[in-house]
């Protein structure tokens, strides 16, 4: 069953321009998508689309097969950089889209699962970058979303804090049985976390390419097959430098 | 364990030493700010003395100081400086409400903002004391027209920071509120306002100062009571001691509003990760 459906979906910008061609698939229960695609195909674009965020799309969203625009309490959102309100502790940040009393105790528990409980205290001024970015996961799953939107959400973090937050994202993926779409330019990072992939090209982007990761979890990094399908994906994003076209 | 003891005791000599060193950190920066001030007040008091400065323009400190004291004695002292206190409090409470609760619609909704902001700069250009007949007319030279003075004073500067603070929220603190369907007020109360509250706090801070500022003018424009009203009596009575021991208030008073919001400051914007902040990280 498909938890997200996109039909023709595109987006046009004031200026004429386009962000990515009309788009068409669907996202299956717990699946882990990847987005993948050079700079300026629209991939961010894209994503802020199906969290709700940039509303000036044309075509069809759906989720759970109803048709939606706007945000959706079953879709959560992890943006590029941690975007936690430095105003709030740990804890206070985790529960900011909570209601209710024992919001503060929910929000703890999902501290618990990103390791981070010892921190609940402190402000993020205190926290290093991956630490900021594992609260800002913590606080996209603390409203139980269907589907976990991530838009690159490792890119400004170091080689080894990267590897290990893939990690904890795949652990946090089996607890909360959630269904993922993730935005990446991370070739290694795509193929080590994601069933299945779409590469993006082009400026506007279109979707070349649809690659099925088969490899058991958990992967390899160093796995031959996965090395192969990197040289595929390689060759299908044609990456060459501008100066040559 | 004898040793662990004297280990003990190293440290905590250590740490006692480290807040002996600190305190008398603190003395010295109060003692190099005061140097000047201290010698300022010890040429005056010579020169009076020698009769080099005519008294009847400007009185020794000495003098000035025991005629606080009189007025402190009959309890004189402390209506004038209450009354006017209360003044500036009230006009301020009432000026800074009103900035806020503007501040905030115009600066959530770009189409109020677009309908008033033009009419509340114009009115900004005209200087707030050519306002003072116009309420003379209006509310006599009773309390309200102070009080509303001094809320025009105040008005200015903290609905001008509070919006350009509301403006200037980087908007990624607002989508964060969209992923969670905040509704407008929601918005205001959780993200624009703790965000805009260190710009919010400039404006406070300069429109209590200019509270202080109008409060003179109010008084001085005829009442009964208050420092201002010290002033003219002083002036009437060719009695520049009075004066200069009102102005001396009117400091002394500025300055204790003005640290209490600075206090209040430091203890809602320590979240804030500033380049003047002394202490790096304070541990919670």
């Amino acid at each position: 069953m498909s938890v997200l459906k996109v039909e023709e979906l595109y987006r046009t910008f004031n200026n004429g321009k386009k962000a990515f061609y009309p788009l068409n698939f669907q996202v299956e229960k717990q699946e882990i998508i990847g987005i993948l695609g050079t700079s300026g195909c629209g991939k961010s674009t894209l994503l802020r689309v199906l969290a709700g965020l940039d509303m000036g799309y044309e075509g069809v969203i759906r989720v759970d097969r109803e048709v939606h625009r706007g945000t959706h309490e079953k879709v959560g959102f992890v943006f590029q950089e941690p975007r936690l309100m430095p105003w709030l502790t740990v804890e206070e940040n985790v529960a900011f889209g909570l209601k209710g009393k024992d919001k503060l105790s929910k929000a703890n528990k999902f501290l618990e699962l990103v390791c981070l409980e010892e921190y609940r205290k402190h402000y993020p001024k205190q926290l290093s970058g991956g630490m900021a970015q594992r609260v800002a996961i913590a606080r996209a799953l603390v409203t139980s979303p269907e589907i976990l939107l991530l838009d690159e959400p490792f890119s400004a973090l170091d080689a080894f804090t990267k590897m290990t937050l893939q990690d904890l994202l795949l652990d946090l993926w089996r607890k909360c049985k959630s269904t993922m779409v993730l935005v990446t330019h991370d070739i290694d990072e795509a193929l080590y976390l994601c069933d299945r992939l779409f590469i993006l090209r082009g400026q506007p982007g279109e979707l070349v390419k649809e690659l099925v990761i088969d490899t058991q979890r958990p992967r390899q990094r160093g796995d031959l097959h996965l090395a192969e399908l990197k040289a595929e994906v390689i060759e299908q994003l044609q990456l060459q430098p501008e100066w040559q076209i | 364990m004898s040793e662990l003891n004297t280990n003990t005791s190293k440290v905590e000599k250590i740490s006692l030493w480290l807040r002996i060193i600190k305190r008398v950190d603190i003395l010295k920066k109060i003692a190099l700010g005061i140097i000047v001030p201290l010698l300022l007040v010890i040429i005056w008091q010579t020169l009076s003395n020698f009769g080099l400065i005519p008294s009847y323009l400007l009185p020794s400190p000495s003098t000035v100081v025991s005629t606080l004291i009189k007025l402190a004695n009959t309890g004189e002292l402390f209506t004038h400086a209450g009354i006017t206190t209360y003044r500036v409090l009230v006009g301020f409470a009432f000026g800074s409400a009103l900035a806020i609760i503007l501040g905030s619609i115009t600066g959530y909704y770009r189409v109020v903002y677009q309908v008033l902001d033009p009419l509340i700069q114009a009115l900004r250009a005209i200087p707030s004391l050519a306002w003072v007949p116009l309420f003379i007319l209006w509310f006599g030279i009773g309390e309200g027209s102070k009080v509303i003075m001094i809320a025009v004073g105040v008005f200015f500067p903290v609905y001008l920071n509070w919006v350009t603070g509301i403006k200037g929220v980087d908007k990624k603190y607002v989508e964060v509120g969209i992923l969670y369907h905040f509704t407008a007020i929601k918005t205001i109360r959780k993200i624009l306002f703790p965000a805009a509250l260190p710009s919010l706090l400039t404006g406070l801070r300069s429109g209590l100062g200019l509270g202080w500022m109008f409060v003179v003018a109010a008084e001085l424009m005829g009442t009964s009571k208050g420092l201002g009203y010290l002033m003219v009596l002083g002036e009437n009575n060719s009695a520049p001691e009075l004066i200069l021991g009102s102005i001396i208030l009117f400091a002394i008073l500025g300055k204790i509003t003005d640290g209490i919001l600075v206090y209040i400051e430091r203890r809602v914007l320590h979240w804030q990760n500033s380049f003047g902040e002394e202490n790096g990280n304070v541990s919670s």
